[in-house]
């Protein structure tokens, strides 16, 4: 009678092994990581939690004055400060999710060739803790559209912010899909990490954070949604400032891209979370 | 008990055929730029611009086996030792067995949850107080919120440090750091505990404390243990089973004391008076390219490397170069057997080194050193005017050898008073 083993070690695995029962055992371990992320990253700081703010603020402020003032590029009619700051939000959530979980393996090099656990519980702890970030940023934005609406301007919020999860749990899904595509590829080409932070820069003029869709040439700008970010971006300003467009086949499109991305993530680095430590 | 057929329920592990292959030479670290150059010149039938020059380079595509097909059964409850000198593969097959690292072939069959422990301390966070760890380490051995709750206070208490718990773990001395991991690892609910000389830094009384519970964990829980250690005196006191490792290779399998007493002989082998550096292993920078080689040392006034500490021993070192140095110099630095750095000496002038062979007469006095066992690296170097050393080549498994001090009426603890005897104080009168 064949005896049935808790587990079996084997030198491969299968190809389509996404592990994600593991990792749901594990989920104590995701929240202790996201409690342990939070709780250090601000020791030994003055200013703590408040650089979750100061941060998007001053690069909202820097970017009214350059693109809004001098350059004087549309903004679909809205306070620029608002739209800039609509745009930056989630751009910040997504590239943050992106680049911290770009180096999982070579920062954690050192706890991985100690001990097993399922290593996706990392790269999404990271990201879960993102969100604690751009929670903050996100509440500093609806204060600021708020204040602008009893001011009077031609803000509105719509029904569409409604489906601000959607659009948040998009964003994450996204940039930890590629963040685990790079720290995957980055075990071995070291050089890749250079380009990460050169290349969100990038992406970030490809997408609707500066410019606003409405501005732009029809191919522009159906080239410009292609871009599996800037649907969402672009609909998430229109849900919570009323103005703008609703690329929602875009969105369906983008969709796809994420979930596609996010598969080929998880499986690149189950594949190399089993040999990396002896190439890294 | 090897051999026996066993009913299959009773089985913890069961490991087949197991093989794990290194390649040697250059790993990892590449740029993409410098994989497709090689690949576009392989492409092309030309050399690899990227492969390094010289005599002494490594081709990258020879492989090591650390392990060389091991076949292993454990049953539960069972304490199994794991000895074998440095490199034998013992940490190798604890890191597969932990799933740090795949196999490259064989399987491995598991019945339990394993709860592996290859370092003290891993995943603890500098910033968080000890209790805070208990549950981040806890949740990284595999342990749930409500299973650490329901140990937190044993843990605490077999800890020792009920006093600190609320205080951040960047305070603790190590020994209570060590004692927190511990006791962390001692109250998982694993069915298979994983130890890899996690002991070796605790104090003596920790340590009997550890071991205590160890043994008690696997007779009246049925907790199956795999420990490695260089220290015989604990894989004595804890394991009621063996077995040893050479070259990758299951060497013996069964009584502790016949194990120890194999494993000794494997290590009086290592300490042959004559040894081969050619093939030696070498820190990493000189691995595969060097400009000078050590290629043997032997001890012509010697069968076997065993020293006393006041006598003045002859060491002949034979050099290989590709260059000329005109004034070398030489170092040895000694290990002892829990792998800790602990002296070396220098050979400020080693004279003239020729391109092609060179022979060294040195002597040796390890005068200072405790009784006990000893690996060597050797490094040959030499410094420019301003004294800027540069090292020719580095080799971090040189020679093993025995000294034994002489003239003491007591023991010397090496663990826990150290390895160098400074010398003695005197009592004098004013």
């Amino acid at each position: 009678m064949a005896k049935k083993w808790t587990a079996i070690i084997e030198p491969k695995h299968r190809l389509i092994d996404l592990k994600l029962k593991e990792v749901w055992q594990y989920r104590d371990l995701v929240w202790l990581f996201v409690k342990r992320d939070f709780t250090t990253r601000y020791k030994q700081t003055v200013l703590g939690p408040l650089w979750f703010i100061i941060q998007p603020l001053l690069l909202t402020v820097a970017q009214t004055f350059i693109f809004g003032n001098i350059a004087g590029l549309s903004t679909d009619g809205l306070p620029q400060f608002l739209f800039y700051m609509a745009g930056n939000v989630p751009w910040l959530y997504f590239s943050t999710c992106l680049t911290s979980t770009s180096n999982t393996f070579t920062t954690n090099a050192k706890i991985f060739g100690k001990i097993y656990f399922p290593r996706l519980t990392t790269p999404i702890s990271t990201a879960i803790s993102s969100l604690i970030n751009f929670i903050i940023q996100f509440a500093m934005f609806v204060i600021f559209t708020i204040i602008y609406m009893i001011m009077g301007d031609n803000v509105h919020i719509t029904w569409l912010a409604l489906l601000t999860p959607l659009f948040v749990l998009e964003l994450a899904a996204l940039g930890m899909g590629f963040g685990i595509i790079i720290s995957s590829l980055t075990t071995k080409y070291r050089d890749l990490q250079v380009l990460v932070s050169f290349g969100v820069l990038v992406w970030m003029y490809l997408s609707p954070v500066i410019i606003s869709g409405s501005s732009l040439s029809p191919t522009v700008y159906n080239l410009m949604m292609l871009n599996p970010v800037s649907p969402v971006i672009e609909l998430m300003r229109y849900a919570w400032l009323g103005s703008g467009t609703t690329p929602f086949g875009f969105w369906g499109i983008s969709w796809i891209v994420t979930f596609v991305v996010l598969l080929i993530g998880v499986i690149l680095f189950n594949k190399v979370e089993k040999t990396f430590m002896d190439t890294v | 008990m090897i051999g026996e057929i066993m009913d299959e329920k009773d089985i913890a592990v069961k490991i087949i055929d197991l093989k794990k292959r290194y390649r040697l030479g250059v790993i990892g670290g590449g740029t993409l730029q410098g994989d497709i150059q090689s690949w576009l010149a392989r492409l092309r039938g030309k050399d690899d611009p990227n492969s390094k020059l010289g005599s002494k380079a490594v081709s990258s595509n020879e492989t090591f086996l650390a392990l060389d097909g091991i076949n292993l059964t454990i049953r539960k409850g069972e304490r199994l030792g794991i000895i074998g000198h440095n490199g034998a593969g013992k940490s190798t097959l604890l890191k597969i067995f932990s799933r740090v690292t795949a196999p490259t072939e064989g399987k491995i069959y598991i019945d339990g949850r394993v709860s592996s422990m290859l370092e003290v301390g891993t995943g603890f966070h500098e910033e968080l107080t000890g209790r805070e760890n208990i549950y981040l380490n806890g949740a990284i051995l595999g342990m749930n919120r409500s299973e650490v709750d329901s140990k937190i206070d044993q843990i605490i208490e077999f800890s020792e440090c009920a006093k600190f718990i609320d205080t951040p773990v960047k305070r603790y001395s190590s020994g209570m750091y060590v004692k927190l991991a511990f006791a962390v690892a001692a109250h998982l609910d694993a069915d298979i505990l994983v130890m890899d000389e996690v002991l070796a830094v605790g104090d003596m009384k920790f340590q009997q404390k550890c071991l205590g519970k160890m043994s008690d964990v696997s007779q009246e829980e049925g907790k199956t243990v795999l420990y490695v250690s260089h220290n015989m005196n604990t894989i004595r006191q804890l394991c009621d089973r063996c077995i040893v490792l050479d070259h990758g290779k299951l060497v013996y399998d069964g009584e502790v004391e016949d194990a120890i007493a194999l494993y000794a002989d494997i290590r009086r082998g290592d300490k042959s008076s004559r040894v081969d550096l050619r093939d030696a292993k070498r820190y990493r920078s000189v691995a595969t390219m060097r400009d000078l080689s050590f290629t043997s040392i032997s001890f012509p006034d010697k069968e076997i490397n065993e020293f006393t500490d006041d006598e003045t021993v002859r060491a002949v070192v034979e050099i290989e170069s590709d260059i000329d140095i005109p004034q070398a110099r030489l170092r040895f630095g000694f290990f002892d057997m829990y792998d800790r750095k602990i002296a070396s000496c220098v050979c400020p002038d080693a004279g003239a080194v020729k391109k092609g062979s060179n022979t060294v007469q040195l002597n040796i006095s390890f005068k200072g050193l405790v009784s006990g066992t000893y690996r060597a690296e050797m490094i040959a170097f030499s410094s420019n005017e301003f004294g800027t050393v540069k090292e020719h080549d580095i080799i971090t498994e040189g020679f093993f050898f025995d000294v034994t001090a002489k003239g003491s009426d007591f023991e010397w603890n090496a663990l826990r008073w150290g390895s160098v005897r400074l010398p003695d104080m005197e009592k004098t009168q004013f």
